[in-house]
């Protein structure tokens, strides 16, 4: 394949790198797996499974609560761990990152925490038409209830933000809040976040990142970008479900009100009243997820070691692969952005083929790919379908998979077409 | 047989590029639709009666979605045609998904029972009788009006 980039980075050898995950040793109806949906969540390396296990054998009990050395032990591994993803995403302290169970939680979190206390009628929340429900949903939920009004920037043709629109979204009222996807789950869209921050800041308003496709695919350094919240989830990113952060300013969470109230968020209980803990303990009532935020921890290890340069790259070069070689596929549309501008997303569709068969027929050939609306209805009624088929590419992503998926689409043209 | 020959097997190919059916009735005495919001399957059925007011005269669908949501829709006009609507309304779903003869998945359950579940909502419309418990679930997950 010709075009890409060459750079100094050591490229990643994903062949290579499959070893590492247990789930490609079977084969789907007698082919190889070939797993295209990693945008909706990767598979786990033995790093990361063998960590879970470990921890859970040795070194295992509730955090933050005994003074008997295993309690000890449990909880330097989870505050380990904290430091592990504070330092992944460059934030100045581990004390603002707040384990949360996944993105969607975190971005919860600010809307509920934040979002009740400061919206209120005149105030607007800037979302975009590109975001995944998790960003969208919890804005128009608070909106309603507090009475701001939610605004939209619009997509233009190729995928990506009209930022044109900013002034005359702003002359609408008064812009308290924006919150935006660094890389869209649907079209792969990178999308200029340290433009909207400056921006949202000249407004006065925060800027509230959602991080989690984003997390897995680049180097991540919140203090450059310049917003107040980037949340994203471990699942994503080779580590166990339910389990993520939410990065914020120091200055905002301690300001807050909890989201969850019960056991360790708390400084003093009485029978009249209740103080709060400090942060990021304020937030993280209950048992949380102790061995998924150490497994946490272990994949941050695991893409270090790789490098996020080098994923970032070969995901470039996977998504400008797949793009030139699916483009010889006649009837299909490429929706979104050029390869440079884009992660390894790619949302598509064939000409009267509905996403569910195409789908199908790729499964009975061991090739896995998202056939949906990819929580991102809004989207898709801008792009005027119900659904796409979205394939999505990791580090363990090889260009042979792409070559099987385009196989795929010429069978799914002959038998439906 | 591989499961993708039993899957696209030739009759549901059939039915899904040449649908029986496909139409408009104007004026229908009985009429629904339905529609899968998670992959946008949609079905409108319309259905003229006898003069008996029950016997199914005609039968017509409109939509666009899956090749088995599609398919088995035209299957289910040819199936209906001529019988009791009263005997439709209480239809078993297996009658039809023994006719589609494929193995389906959860998902591919609900696109295959999309057009059968939008015809009882409109028999039962018309009867003003309620849809059975049984299929009410089915009502609520697929957005049958």
């Amino acid at each position: 394949m010709g075009g890409v980039a060459v750079t100094t980075q050591a490229k990643l050898d994903a062949a290579k790198l499959r070893a590492d995950f247990p789930i490609f040793e079977q084969q789907i109806h007698g082919k190889p797996l070939a797993y295209l949906d990693s945008a909706v969540s990767t598979h786990k390396p033995r790093q990361v499974l063998d960590k879970l296990r470990d921890f859970y054998e040795t070194s295992y009990a509730n955090v933050h609560r005994g003074v008997y050395t295993l309690s000890e032990r449990s909880t330097a591994e989870y505050e380990g761990a904290r430091e592990k993803v504070a330092r992944f995403v460059n934030a100045p302290s581990p004390r603002e990152v707040v384990f949360v169970r996944g993105a969607t939680e975190g971005l919860n979190l600010v809307a509920y925490a934040w979002g009740l206390v400061n919206l209120g009628p005149g105030d607007l929340v800037v979302v975009t038409e590109l975001e995944h429900h998790s960003n969208f949903v919890p804005w128009q939920y608070i909106a309603k209830r507090t009475g701001a009004e939610l605004r939209m920037i619009p997509l233009d043709d190729a995928g990506e933000l009209d930022l044109g629109e900013l002034d005359s979204i702003a002359g609408d009222g008064n812009v308290k809040v924006v919150a935006n996807n660094l890389v869209s789950n649907a079209l792969g869209t990178i999308n200029p976040i340290e433009r909207l921050s400056a921006w949202a800041h000249e407004r006065g308003a925060l800027m509230v990142v959602d991080g989690a496709q984003a997390a897995p695919h680049r180097a991540i350094d919140v203090q450059a970008l310049g917003c107040d919240f980037f949340a994203f989830s471990a699942h994503k990113m080779c580590g166990p479900t339910s389990v993520g952060a939410l990065w914020g300013r120091r200055e905002l969470l301690q300001s807050m009100e909890p989201f969850n109230l019960g056991g360790h968020m708390i400084r003093k209980v009485t029978f009249e009243e209740t103080t709060w803990g400090e942060v990021p303990a304020k937030f993280e009532a209950g048992t949380q997820p102790i061995a998924e935020a150490v497994g946490f921890g272990a994949a941050v290890d695991y893409l270090n070691e790789i490098g996020m340069p080098a994923i970032e790259q070969h995901e470039h070069e996977l998504a400008a692969y797949a793009l030139g070689r699916m483009a010889e596929v006649p009837g299909i549309t490429l929706y979104g952005p050029p390869a440079d501008r884009r992660a390894g997303i790619v949302s598509f569709n064939l000409d009267g083929i509905h996403p569910h068969d195409v789908a199908q027929i790729l499964d009975m050939d061991g090739v896995a790919i998202r056939a949906g609306h990819h929580c991102c209805q809004p989207l898709m009624a801008k792009l005027g379908v119900a659904a796409t088929n979205r394939a999505s590419f990791y580090l363990y992503t090889i260009p042979e998979e792409i070559d099987r998926l385009v196989a795929g689409l010429h069978k799914a043209r002959k038998v439906l077409g | 047989m591989s499961e993708f020959d039993q899957l696209y097997r030739e009759v549901i190919l059939d039915h899904y590029k040449n649908p029986r059916g496909h139409g408009l009735i104007e004026d229908p005495d009985a009429q629904a639709e339905g529609q899968n919001p998670l992959c946008g399957d949609e079905v409108s059925i319309y259905v003229a009666f006898e003069e008996d007011g029950d016997t199914i005269e005609e039968v017509k669908f409109s939509g666009r979605g899956c090749a088995i949501s599609q398919a088995a829709t035209s299957m289910l006009t040819e199936m209906v045609k001529g019988r009791s609507a009263t005997q439709v309304a209480t239809l078993p779903r297996d009658e039809l998904l023994d006719e589609i003869g494929i193995p389906l998945t959860p998902v591919r359950l609900k696109c295959a029972l999309l057009g059968l579940s939008t015809l009882k909502l409109a028999l039962h419309k018309a009867k003003g009788t309620p849809l059975p418990d049984e299929w009410s679930g089915m009502a609520d997950e697929l957005d049958l009006k």
